[in-house]
This record gives structure tokens, C-alpha cells and sequence, in this order.
């Protein structure tokens, strides 16, 4: 084992101000079990999971709720013990509807884990079912099942496991305090995607500005075999991107439209690796996670280990509670994080932070024509154009946003950040993304019916 | 709790169009304190009549349009500045003041403001005058310290109020009569008022630089074609040639232009040289002695194109 750090650097990224020191420095504190949780089989990317429960059943912590709901799905299960009160369809925060178990808990020690295995005895194809089985996924914020992940297609073989401890979202903490506080979970998640993915080179990648996470995984690592290097990356938003994070670390380029493992690479996150350790040496699914509860909005920023499915309002009590000026309430950090209407939505598998800012913090503007100035170009870590890309689309030309590469947009915010002239180009990105994708299933589905005659 | 709802990113840097245009009016002001230390209250009265024209211009044609009022992003301000010090000494303030209205009013508002325009205002207002007004436009006062004065009026008695730009005088192959290559950096020569010192202009595009507000590639490409060019024409030392006229004027602070260059790297190195070749080939064969207006102005019009064939390719495309 070894530490290095990358002397790879892609186009573009750019410097927000961090305002880590917010909660940089709070042990993880468990919430106290909230009183109702609404858990919602929506938690990941890919189908939503098929409800396994009704109004009236009765739940124990840990139990399946949610069956995966196609290949991309994760299985869902109960984060307590408890009642289910209703099943109904609730508004998430990226703002998109799905079925949600309204559960009212009770205090218990019950749980209904799977069985623990031994790792070093387990096969390969226990643990992957395992890891399928817990409903594991990218605790990073995409939330792509980690199964899918784990098990690369026959012709396709995983060369690196890269562990994502970059953490490059502003005010976030969460990845941080689990690298300090829970290296050795860590470590033996590592062990045990190693073995699943037959024996990939390790590389952990951490932003310089994270010392003693670097040092935790030092000594966590100090003593493990093979082909393991930490990875000291420069302080660069977004240096979390999978794509860029693999740049930097090994220096390949993930052709466009394609996944890491094209490249021979799979990506995680910290936090799901150590949920992979849980969910094999305990038996016990991902129903919970670290959430960082920040922003100049809250009384005491703080990180919070809490059940899948706490709201948000709890989530901020616990942190002192919010500040009388608050003006926005993000799911998330700054760059990428979602803006949402009320603390009435619940935390997922993928809520890595709740931001609250106050007057102060949030940046109101109006918009002037573009002056062609290049700083988004020079921002862009797909090295695209934004500004025409955005022209584009306020001229509804999206079939020109296409052609200058607007899919590969990862909607990290770099463009809109540095606008001298405030233009909302990231949500230009966005709208042409969905409109491309809407006229490509409008495609497919032309083409069904067709072949159907 | 009264809840802003908006997309991400929910954090800015902080910059703006007045913040990029403040730091290049600040980088101006060693060459204009140049201007006003060599050709005294004149460069003062033309600096502050071409000011007040172009914003007050910018303010009406505005207010006619019906849109929003832009003199706060300062670039109707700037316009004014490098209008300014684009002109000779002693050009009539009337003369001055039509230039900053046709800037603003003709080249920039006409086109729909700020980032629609096709040509540098300034430029093309410069143009206009060079073409309607030649004899002031091409009337030169004597700076303070000029080193030469003596020899200059002794060459040519009839015009003795008129001093030689250098580029004039390699233009009719006077060279004994050459300013030294010391007056050529601090700026005691004939010429425009705030293009005589390369010293100053080249410290205001240090700090450009410095402060991220443009990049390297038209300067450097735009000086170093000028160089090579020059060197390969013979004749003058070829640095003559970049710091004589507008060339650094032009290249750090005109062609470096945000809307009328190109927004790519790559773009942009194409439009240094472009604007290179045009200047020298206008000062050796064109009937001005000096082309950087000119040159500027014409890849100002290529700009589109060079943008077109250009465009980044994304991270990970083949």
C-alpha cells in the first residue's frame, strides 16, 4: 500500500468555497428513532421497487418492503420497526412522484437482518446476491445499484475498484466522517468487492483537503495485500465525478455513453462500501446512512446517522433546528443539490446532505444577454460548450445542443457557477438532456408499435 | 419560513460582467495616466468627452429601446475609454464626441447591446473617424520628451506642429529618423494618445492575465505573428514593428474583445494570427501606415466562422 497523489488534471473544474469547517469537526450523532417514517421505493437509480406492503401491516426493521423492480432497481426495506400507516405516492426531492410507506414506529430492538457470512469463506456469487439482496446503491448521490455494478458483463473485466472519497460537493461532510470514523468498515468492504470483482487493483481517491480521512485510510489499509495505492487529488469541484475521478486516478477516459467498466474501472462510494460490509458481516440491508445537516440556515450543523425515510423536518430539529431567515432548503449541496419547497420530504439511500442557507448565503440575480466571454468553457470538466449549447436551447434548436454533445452534460453546475453574466446554463443542459431523452422514447416507442404492425 | 424554489448550482463565483469590465478599465489606467503625462490636458478632455459620450449615448439609445438601463456593467464606459485612447492628441473634442455616439449608438446598439454586437464598438468607430475626419485622424502632436523633435521639424519645416508616427516614417523608409527603442517602451513618440507606452499597456495586460479576465492566445499569437512577419519582411528590427502604432494596444485589449473574438482556445490562436497577418500586410502595402484597426475589424467579421469550425471536443469522444 501506498500513497500518491495524481498528476492527471481534466479540463476545466472550478474552486466554490467549501464551507466544510461547518461540520467538519461533528462526530456522527444518531438521530433518536423518529416517530413516523416514509420510505419511498423510489430510493434509487433504475424502476422503482414493487411495494410489498399494505396499510395496516406490521413491519420489523430490516424486513424486504420493496422488491426491485427490473435489472437497474434496489430492493427496499423497512429502516424500523413499526406500523405501516398507508402506501401512497409522494413527491421526492429531485420533485418526482413514487410510492412511499408511510410507516409509524415503534421503539424495538427487533430486527429482521439477513444472515451474516464470512466474507473470506462466502463465494462470489454469495456475496454479489448479498449485495443485491440489501439493496446496496451509489450512496454518492446517483444511486446506480451496486450489484449491477459488482457483476460487469462476461466480455467486460473490473482492472480498478476506485473508492470515491473526493467529497468535492461544498459544505458536505458525511463521506468525510465515515472515512474518520469507520475506516475499518471500509476496509472490509473493500476486501470484499475485491473479491467479487476477482481481484482489481484499489485505488482511493481523496481530495488533498481531507487529511485526516487520508490518514484514517492509511492506517486502515497499512497491512493489506496486493495492489493498493490512496490517491491524493487536488482540491477541484468536480473532482467526485466518476468519470473524472478515474482520469485522475488511473488516467483512462470513459468513452462517450459509456460506464467506468468500459474502461476496465468500477466506481463507489465510501459510504456504500462501508453499507456492503454491513450487509454482508451483519446480515443488515442499507436502511440507513450519514446525512450532513448544514448551512449558515441551521442552529448546529452536524453530521447525522439516521433511518432511509427520515424526514427532513426531523433531520433539522435534531440540528438545533433552522434559523428564522432561511430562504432555501437544499437536498444536497450548492453545486448539485436540489432545491426543495418544504422539510416535509424524506431522506433516501442517496441524501448525502441537507443544506440550509439564509439570506446571506443565497445568490439571487436576473440574467444578461451572453458576452461570450468562454470562462463556462473553460469551466466545463466534459470540456463542451456551454454557451452555444445554451443559445441553442433558449432558440429551441435542440437538435443543435445535440450535436455539440449536450448528453454528455453531467450537470455538475461549473457553467452556471462562473457566468459573469448569471444565465442559467446548467438548467438549459438539463432541458435539452430531457427533451432529447423524451423524443428518443418516443422513438423507441414508434418503432414498437410499428414492429408490432 | 418563505422559500426560494430555483435550479442548481445554488452557488456563484462571485463575478460579473462589471467586475470583467472594471478589471479592464483598471488595466487601462497606467496607459492613461501615460496619455495624460505625454500629451497633458489633452489626452484628460478627449478621455473624459469620449466617456461621457459613449455612456451617455448608452443611457438614451436604452431608453428608446425600452430595455433595461446598462450603464452599470460599465462596458459602455470602457468603449469610451479605448475609444480614447485610440485617437491623436489633438483631434477637435466635437470630433471626439461624434466617435463615442456612433460607437455606442451605431456599432453596439443598433445590434441589440452588449454581446450581440458583430464588430468592436470602439474600433469601429475609430474607423468611421479615420474615414470622415482623415486629416485630424491623422494629425500628430509632439509628446513630452519627444527625443527627436529637433530633427523632425528640422526634416519637415512645413508641418513642424506634426510629428512622425515611427510606423509613418518606416512606412516612407525615413528610418535614421526611428525613435530609439527606449522611447518606443516608455512612450515619448508620436501616435495615439494611449498607444505610445508599451511599459504601461503591457503592465494593465499583466494584470489581465493575472486576474483571469483574458487569456494568452490572441495577444501572444497576435504579437508573435507581427514578430515573424516582420522578420521575415526585413527592413526595421522586427520588435519595431510590435511595439510601434496600436499593435499591443490592440492585441491585449481590443482583439481580446469577449464578444467580437472567438470563445475557444484553439479559436482564438486562429484569430491572433489572423489579425497578425492583416496588420502587417496593411503596414507594408496598404495605403495607412498603421492596420490594426483595420485587421482587427475584419477577423472581428470572421469570428463566427472561426467559432463554427472550433468547438471543443467532449471529454471522452472518439
Amino acid at each position: 500500500m501506498k500513497t500518491v497523489k495524481s498528476s492527471f488534471k481534466f479540463h476545466g473544474g472550478v474552486h466554490p468555497e467549501y464551507h466544510k469547517d461547518l461540520a467538519r469537526d461533528k462526530a456522527i450523532e444518531a438521530i433518536p428513532l423518529p416517530g413516523t417514517l416514509v420510505i419511498s421505493m423510489s430510493q434509487h437509480l433504475g424502476a422503482p421497487a414493487k411495494c410489498l406492503v399494505k396499510a395496516g401491516d406490521k413491519v420489523v426493521k430490516g424486513q424486504l418492503i420493496g422488491e426491485k423492480g427490473g435489472f437497474i432497481s434496489a430492493n427496499v426495506h423497512a429502516s424500523a420497526c413499526g406500523t405501516v400507516k398507508s402506501v401512497e405516492l409522494k413527491q421526492g426531492a429531485a420533485g418526482g412522484y413514487a410510492n412511499a410507506v408511510v410507516l409509524e414506529t415503534e421503539a424495538s430492538d427487533e430486527t429482521a437482518y439477513m444472515p451474516p457470512l464470512d466474507w473470506k469463506t462466502a463465494t462470489r456469487e454469495e456475496l454479489l446476491k448479498r449485495v443485491d439482496e440489501a439493496g446496496i446503491c451509489g450512496m454518492g448521490g446517483a444511486g446506480f445499484p451496486s450489484s449491477v455494478k459488482l457483476n460487469p458483463p462476461p466480455d467486460k473485466h473490473c482492472e480498478y475498484l476506485i473508492l470515491n472519497g473526493a467529497e468535492c460537493e461544498p459544505y458536505l461532510t458525511a463521506d468525510f466522517r465515515m472515512m474518520l470514523e469507520h475506516a475499518d468498515r471500509i476496509r472490509t468492504g473493500v476486501e470484499i468487492m475485491r473479491k467479487v470483482l476477482n481481484g482489481p487493483a484499489v485505488r482511493i481517491a481523496i481530495e488533498a483537503n481531507k487529511p485526516e480521512a487520508i490518514a484514517a485510510m492509511e492506517t486502515a489499509f497499512k497491512d493489506i495485500e496486493g495492489n493498493v495505492e490512496i490517491v491524493i487529488l487536488p482540491v477541484l469541484y468536480p473532482q467526485g465525478s466518476e468519470k473524472h475521478q478515474i482520469y485522475a486516478t488511473v488516467k483512462r477516459i470513459v468513452p462517450e455513453g459509456g460506464l467506468p467498466i468500459a474502461v476496465g474501472c468500477v466506481v463507489e462510494n465510501v459510504g456504500t462500501v462501508a453499507a456492503i460490509a454491513d450487509a454482508v458481516t451483519l446480515g443488515k440491508p442499507l436502511i440507513e446512512r450519514v446525512t450532513t445537516v448544514t448551512g449558515d440556515g441551521v442552529n448546529e450543523p452536524k453530521n447525522v446517522l439516521a433511518p432511509c425515510g427520515t424526514r427532513y423536518e426531523d433531520m433539522v430539529a435534531f440540528a438545533g433546528g433552522a434559523k428564522e431567515n432561511v430562504r432555501k432548503v437544499l437536498s444536497g449541496g450548492p453545486m448539485m443539490g436540489f432545491n426543495v419547497a418544504d422539510l416535509g420530504i424524506s431522506t433516501t439511500k442517496t441524501t448525502s446532505g441537507l443544506t440550509l442557507l439564509t439570506e446571506k448565503s443565497v445568490f439571487q440575480y436576473s440574467s444578461h444577454a451572453c458576452i461570450n466571454c468562454g470562462t463556462c468553457l473553460r469551466a466545463c470538466p466534459m470540456n463542451l460548450n456551454p454557451a452555444a449549447i445554451s443559445c441553442a436551447v433558449e432558440s429551441d434548436d435542440i437538435a443543435d445542443a445535440e450535436k455539440r454533445g449536450v448528453m454528455n452534460c453531467i450537470e455538475c453546475g461549473a457553467c452556471s457557477f462562473s457566468c459573469p453574466a448569471y444565465r442559467d446554463i446548467t438548467q438549459n443542459c438539463r432541458r435539452a438532456k430531457a427533451a432529447i431523452r423524451a423524443r428518443i422514447a418516443r422513438e423507441k416507442a414508434a418503432a414498437a408499435a410499428k414492429a408490432k404492425g | 419560513m418563505k422559500l426560494i424554489l430555483s435550479s442548481s448550482p445554488h452557488a456563484h463565483a462571485k463575478n460579473s460582467v462589471h467586475s470583467m469590465m472594471r478589471d479592464v478599465i483598471l488595466a487601462l489606467l497606467p496607459a492613461a495616466g501615460c496619455a495624460v503625462w505625454f500629451f497633458g490636458m489633452r489626452a484628460v478632455w478627449l478621455i473624459a468627452t469620449c466617456i461621457a459620450a459613449s455612456v451617455v449615448t448608452e443611457a438614451v439609445c436604452r431608453l428608446a429601446m425600452k430595455r433595461e438601463n446598462s450603464i452599470g456593467d460599465l462596458s459602455a464606459t470602457l468603449t469610451g475609454l479605448l475609444l480614447a485612447l485610440n485617437l491623436p492628441p489633438d483631434l477637435p473634442l466635437w470630433m471626439a464626441a461624434v466617435g463615442g455616439v456612433f460607437a455606442i449608438a451605431v456599432a453596439k446598439q443598433a445590434f441589440g447591446g452588449l454581446g450581440y454586437n458583430p464588430f468592436n464598438p470602439a474600433l469601429a468607430a475609430r474607423a468611421f473617424m479615420l474615414i470622415s475626419f482623415t486629416g485630424a485622424m491623422t494629425t500628430w502632436a509632439f509628446p513630452r520628451g519627444y527625443e527627436a523633435v529637433e530633427a523632425a521639424t528640422n526634416a519637415t519645416p512645413v508641418d513642424a506642429v506634426t510629428c512622425a508616427t515611427p510606423l509613418a516614417l518606416i512606412k516612407k523608409g525615413d528610418v535614421a529618423q526611428l525613435a530609439s527603442l527606449k522611447s518606443l517602451l516608455l512612450g515619448n513618440i508620436g501616435g495615439c494618445i494611449g498607444e505610445t507606452c508599451a511599459i504601461a499597456l503591457l503592465v494593465g495586460a499583466a494584470y489581465l492575465l493575472i486576474r483571469r479576465v483574458i487569456t494568452w492566445h490572441i495577444p501572444v499569437s497576435f504579437l508573435a505573428t507581427v514578430f515573424i512577419f516582420a522578420f521575415f519582411k526585413g527592413g526595421v528590427p522586427p520588435v519595431f514593428h510590435v511595439l510601434s502604432g496600436g499593435a499591443i494596444l490592440g492585441a491585449c485589449f481590443m482583439a481580446t474583445d469577449y464578444v467580437t473574438s472567438p470563445i475557444t482556445a484553439k479559436g482564438k490562436i486562429v484569430f491572433g494570427v489572423g489579425c497578425g497577418l492583416l496588420t502587417m500586410c496593411i503596414r507594408s502595402g496598404g495605403g495607412y501606415p498603421e492596420g490594426v484597426s483595420f485587421a482587427i475589424l475584419i477577423m472581428n467579421a470572421v469570428t463566427p466562422l472561426i467559432n463554427r469550425y472550433t468547438q471543443p471536443k467532449p471529454f471522452g469522444r472518439a
